[in-house]
Order: C-alpha cells, then sequence, then structure tokens
C-alpha cells in the first residue's frame, strides 16, 4: 500500500509540474495561519475557500455536465438563508443549520432539474437565471420575516477563533474539491460520472443511444452541484454572521461563471485559480479600498476578465498549463515543457 | 361600518372612481412599459437570433444612451434635439465597435462570450458610477404638460413614447421585411452557412445587426429616461424583463418579443398598481408567467427550435 503510494508519488506526480503545483499551493494554505493570523486576512482566505467550493460546483454542473446554469445562486442563497432562517426562528446550532440547509439546497436542486430535463441550451440557461430572481422578489416582498434589503444578521459563528474556521473551512473546502475531482475523472476505473457527464455534454442523443440513461444523471448533477453550492453558502452564511439579498442576486451567480471561465472551464483547478486570483489577490492589492485599485475593484476586475478573455479563451489555467505540461502525441502522457522525448514511451513529443 | 347595510351612493361613486382610475392607469403603463420593453427585447432577439449571441450588455447601451442624455441636457446645456442625437449615434457606435473587437473574435467560445457581455456592462456601471456617482438623476420631460384623452389625461411624454415606439417597430418590420439588408438578416438567422454561399457577408451583417440592436435601445432609453430615475445599476432590472420577454415569446422572433413584452408589462404594471406594499412581486408573477409558458411550450409562444448547428 505504501509503496504503491510512494511509487504513485514517484511516477505521476513528481514529473507533471501542474500537480506539484497544486500540491505546494494546498500545503502552504495549511501554514498560512503560521505567518499571518490577522483576522482581516484569515477572513478573506476563508470566504475565499468557501467561494472555491462554489465555483467549482457550478463547474461540475455546467462544465462538465453541459446543463448550463445562470442562477447558481439559488443553491447557494436558499442555503444561506435557509441557516438564517433557522437560527432566528428556532435558535439551531452550526451542527444543526448547515446539514439541513444543505439538504434545503439538494432539494431546491432536484426541483430545479425538473424542467431543466424538458429545456436545453440558452433556454435552460435563461430559466435557471430566473429563479434565484424570484425568490429574492419573495425576500424583498415579505420584509416582515426575511428583513428585506437588510438581511438577517447576528448568525453565530462555527468555531470559537478566526484560525478554527479557517481550518474548518479549509479541510472542507480541499474535501469537496478532492470529492469533485474525483466524480468527474473521465479516466476514472471506479466512477463512471466523469465520463457519463461528458457523454452528455458532447452528444445527449448518443449518451442515450449507449444506454446511459441521462436523465437520472442529469438530476444526479444537479443534486451534486445543488449539495456544494448549498454547504458553501451554509459556511458561508456562518462565516459573514449575516444573510442578505446579494446572496440571491444576479452578481452572485455572475461570480461563479466569471471565476469559472476565468481560470479554465471544465476543468477543477481552473475555479480554485479563478477564485485565488480575482477575488484573493485583488482584495489583497486593494488594501480594503485604501489605494486606486481597492477603490476601483470591480472596474479593474471587469478589464481583465475582459483582456483574458481576448487573449486566452480558454482560461488562465488553461493557458499556463498548456505552456508548462506537454501530451505525449503516443501514450497520452503528461510531460514537463522542456522534455524532448516522452518519459514512458520516448516518442518524440513534437 | 354595520353589517348587511350595505355601501351608500357616495361611497359606491368613489370606489367606481378609484377603479376606474386603475384601470386607466393600468392600460397606459402597460403600454409605455410594454414598449419600452419591446424595444429592447426586438434588439435582444435580433442579435440572438442572428449571432447567437446572449447580450448582457444590450441594457448596458440603454444605461449609457440615458445617461449621455442627462450630461448633454443637464451638464452641457445643449438643447434636447442634438443632445438625443449624440446620444443615441455615441451608443450605436459604441455597440458597433464593442462588438467588433470584443464579442466577435471570441464568438466560437460560448461562455466566454456570455461573460464577455457581463464584463463589458460591469465596465459601464462602474465607468458611469465613477464619472457621475452612485445618486439618482432625473430629466425633465421632453415635452412637458398633458393631453386629454376620452376623459384621461395622459402625460405628453407617454403620447411620445408610445408614438415613438410605433414608428420604430412599424421602421423595423419595414427594413426586415422589404429591403435587401432585412432578407440578408434574416437569411443569416436561418443558416449562416448558406448565406455566405449567396454572397451576403455574414460578419457585416452580424455588425449591422448589433448596430440596429443598440440603435432601438438607446431610443428606448431617451424617451423613457424623462420618467424613470438614472442610476448605475438602471441596467439590472430592465435586463431581467427583457429575458423573460424574449424567453416567453420564443428566442430570436420578433413578434413573440412584441407580444411578450406586452404580456409582461401588464402583470407588471397591475402588480405594481393593484398591490404597492409587495410591489417587489412584479418579478415573481412575470417569472412565474414566464415558467407556466415554457412547461406547455418549451420554445416559447413564437419559439425558433434551432436544429444542431453546422460549424
Amino acid at each position: 500500500m505504501l509503496r504503491r503510494l510512494l511509487k504513485d508519488f514517484r511516477f505521476s506526480l513528481l514529473p507533471v509540474p501542474g500537480r506539484i503545483i497544486a500540491i505546494v499551493f494546498f500545503v502552504a494554505l495549511f501554514f498560512i495561519p503560521l505567518i499571518d493570523d490577522s483576522k482581516y486576512a484569515l477572513f478573506v482566505l476563508t470566504t475565499s475557500n468557501l467561494l472555491v467550493i462554489f465555483a467549482v460546483s457550478w463547474d461540475l454542473l455546467s462544465g462538465y455536465s453541459g446543463q448550463v446554469n445562470f442562477g447558481h445562486a439559488l443553491f447557494f442563497g436558499v442555503s444561506a438563508y435557509t441557516v438564517a432562517l433557522l437560527h432566528k426562528y428556532f435558535e439551531l446550532q452550526p451542527w444543526a443549520t448547515i446539514p439541513i440547509g444543505t439538504v434545503v439546497a439538494v432539494g431546491i436542486g432536484v426541483v430545479t432539474s425538473i424542467p431543466a430535463l424538458r429545456l436545453r441550451g440558452p433556454y435552460l440557461s435563461l430559466l435557471t437565471m430566473a429563479f434565484p430572481l424570484m425568490l429574492l422578489g419573495l425576500v424583498m416582498a415579505f420584509k416582515d420575516w426575511t428583513g428585506g434589503e437588510f438581511g438577517i444578521p447576528g448568525i453565530p459563528p462555527i468555531a470559537g477563533s478566526h484560525v478554527g474556521e479557517y481550518y474548518i473551512c479549509l479541510i472542507v473546502m480541499l474535501a469537496s474539491v478532492l470529492v469533485m475531482w474525483k466524480l468527474t475523472d473521465a479516466g476514472s476505473k471506479y466512477i463512471r460520472t466523469g465520463l457519463i457527464f461528458h457523454a452528455i455534454r458532447e452528444d445527449e442523443i448518443a449518451a442515450r443511444a449507449s444506454g446511459i440513461n441521462t436523465i437520472n444523471y442529469k438530476i444526479m448533477a444537479f443534486v451534486i452541484g445543488g449539495f456544494f453550492a448549498g454547504l458553501a453558502g451554509a459556511l458561508y452564511a456562518h462565516v459573514l454572521g449575516t444573510v442578505s439579498i446579494s446572496y440571491l442576486s444576479m452578481t452572485m451567480s455572475f461570480r461563479a461563471i466569471i471565476y469559472v471561465v476565468f481560470g479554465g472551464i471544465v476543468s477543477i483547478y481552473g475555479p480554485v485559480v479563478g477564485v485565488y486570483t480575482l477575488q484573493t489577490l485583488l482584495t489583497f492589492a486593494g488594501q480594503g479600498g485604501q489605494n486606486f485599485l481597492g477603490r476601483n475593484l470591480i472596474l479593474i476586475m471587469a478589464i481583465l476578465v475582459v483582456l483574458v478573455l481576448l487573449f486566452m479563451p480558454e482560461g488562465v489555467a488553461v493557458w499556463i498549463r498548456d505552456k508548462i505540461e506537454r501530451e505525449c502525441p503516443r501514450c497520452k502522457l503528461t510531460n514537463v515543457f522542456w522534455r524532448k522525448e516522452c518519459r514512458a514511451c520516448s516518442a518524440p513529443l513534437h | 361600518m354595520v353589517r348587511g347595510r350595505g355601501l351608500s351612493p357616495p361611497y359606491s361613486e368613489l370606489i367606481f372612481l378609484i377603479l376606474n382610475a386603475m384601470a386607466e392607469q393600468i392600460v397606459i403603463g402597460t403600454l409605455v412599459t410594454g414598449g419600452v420593453y419591446a424595444l429592447l427585447a426586438i434588439g435582444f432577439s435580433l442579435i440572438f437570433g442572428n449571432a447567437r449571441v446572449i447580450n448582457m450588455a444590450h441594457t448596458g447601451f440603454f444605461m449609457l444612451a440615458a445617461y449621455g442624455l442627462y450630461y448633454f441636457i443637464r451638464r452641457a446645456g445643449l438643447d434636447a434635439a442634438p443632445a438625443i442625437v449624440i446620444s443615441v449615434v455615441a451608443a450605436t457606435l459604441l455597440g458597433i465597435l464593442a462588438y467588433r473587437f470584443l464579442i466577435n473574435p471570441i464568438r466560437e467560445h460560448h461562455a466566454a462570450v456570455l461573460l464577455m457581455t457581463v464584463a463589458i456592462v460591469l465596465v459601464f456601471q462602474e465607468a458611469m458610477t465613477a464619472v457621475f456617482s452612485s445618486k439618482y438623476w432625473s430629466i425633465p420631460s421632453l415635452i412637458p404638460g398633458f393631453t386629454d384623452i376620452l376623459g384621461v389625461s395622459v402625460q405628453n411624454q407617454r403620447l411620445l413614447i408610445l408614438g415613438v415606439v410605433a414608428a420604430v417597430i412599424v421602421a423595423v418590420w419595414l427594413i426586415l421585411s422589404r429591403t435587401k439588408l432585412g432578407i440578408a438578416l434574416r437569411a443569416t438567422a436561418q443558416d449562416a452557412e448558406v448565406a455566405t454561399l449567396m454572397g451576403i457577408s455574414v460578419p457585416r451583417t452580424l455588425m449591422v445587426t448589433m448596430g440596429i440592436a443598440t440603435f432601438l435601445a438607446a431610443v428606448a432609453a431617451v424617451v423613457v429616461a424623462p420618467i424613470w430615475t438614472i442610476y448605475p445599476a438602471m441596467w439590472a432590472g430592465p435586463l431581467v424583463m427583457v429575458l423573460v420577454i424574449v424567453v416567453l415569446g420564443g428566442l430570436g422572433s420578433i413578434k413573440g418579443a412584441i407580444i411578450g413584452s406586452f404580456i409582461i408589462s401588464l402583470v407588471e404594471v397591475s402588480v405594481a398598481i393593484l398591490m404597492p406594499e409587495r410591489a417587489y412581486l412584479k418579478v415573481v408573477f412575470a417569472i412565474l408567467a414566464m415558467v407556466i409558458v415554457l412547461i406547455v411550450r418549451p420554445g416559447g409562444l413564437f419559439g425558433v427550435i434551432f436544429e444542431e448547428e453546422r460549424l
């Protein structure tokens, strides 16, 4: 077992620069509180980690299974509002509110998938976009219970200290990303969902003709997407201590899309890169609105997105990966860019 | 009031008057709002039908034209006529340039195009916030005063909107059905590849489409700016309604866009007038109308079902 792990480490991790970068990055995240444990820095990183879960779940639903959902904030917001209402009216604690919020989001995922099975393409996208706005209208119309535009404040934190909160969110993020990466891995021998999601996106009729129950798998994609987005929403509500209508707004839905497309769609690492570049780096560079960058954060972000889309429409992470890795034309193994020959079959790499 | 006595005559007369006034307001409001939505939805539908681009920046150009009119009338002190011409032309040019240099190069990546239009509208919003701050601004009516029509007094500005909307819709219909340009536009919408074989320059046709669409949005903005408030997020509300309308009427269908506009604006105005304290429900009811239509007819009312596109 240990020898197999070691072998895996030597032959499928060390020679692939993308994987080394990912491992180094995630290990580094564990040591950040040792370097800087100021409340502000950890808060920014904690929210970024939750947004990573949110963005990756959009990538799974829309990138992999091709059900392009413009209203991903629905799952996030429903879960956050469930948490807040449960706390406000039933005084429930985080260990109870987070699972209930997530389950409610999953239920909403099933409900959303019903029209999604009938519609496709732009109709599906625009319909899903409408759902969170509908809920937003309800929240605003029944201000007495939901607090309207002021939201519901006073949700308790998950852990006593902000360092503890950071570690909980980091571990949840790592576990979620790992699970979603495995679920969408098309080369896996044990889990078929990855391959089937690819098949449904590329050609649904062909997938059905091959004996795949596409309806079940589409519902499954919505359930998985709803589950992780809901988990992120519930934790986000606890970390921020308040929910407001911005959780359900169109901006929230588009944030997921912006991070994913910026980093690279249909790749689990793309959204991670997207969130850490656009959210974390820009927030730190903006110094909380004290310099020019901080005051015009959205403008800078939008211009950055425009430039990236023009010059690398596949996304930043995919663009970088193509620069530092090269696929062997014969055995499809990944190699470092400076190798002239494939490391396994010594075929020339050009 | 004591039970069982019924209403005394003055009360019933008052209630009749109130109901009458409400009905008048609903009719006029529906026509005006529906007309504005129709202009926006036709443009959105044209772009989607021809270029297959979901243009989230569409109402961004609407906002730019409204701000332009505000700037030229209130800050630069121009007369209404030159201000209108400059704002409409500038917004249209900007739309064409944005299409040519930002959207066209990445048209084959669908998610990227959508995100690009979102980024464009965010840039507009932030630029307007930086220039005009996030305050609410207003413009005086282009034609002040009221006119009596069949015993109902209507603001002249609203009559102007109705007239302009009717004229523009007729003009668009004439262009699409009677001119060579219109034939080229419809041919591109049906099959871009065959249109190329027939000697139509598809890229140029798409640029013209974008020009027409932004022109319609800008016209809608200059006529409606005096009765709506101008603020940096003013694109979001109409955008949601336009999306609902276009999906309800059927993506890519002009007829569907016009009929959908009046259905949705009837819903919106009725909710706003009948239950003012729950005015936020107007979005809920509009979306409900859309969902019902979509469940009955998955392609919208007059939807064009696009077969698998050839590449």
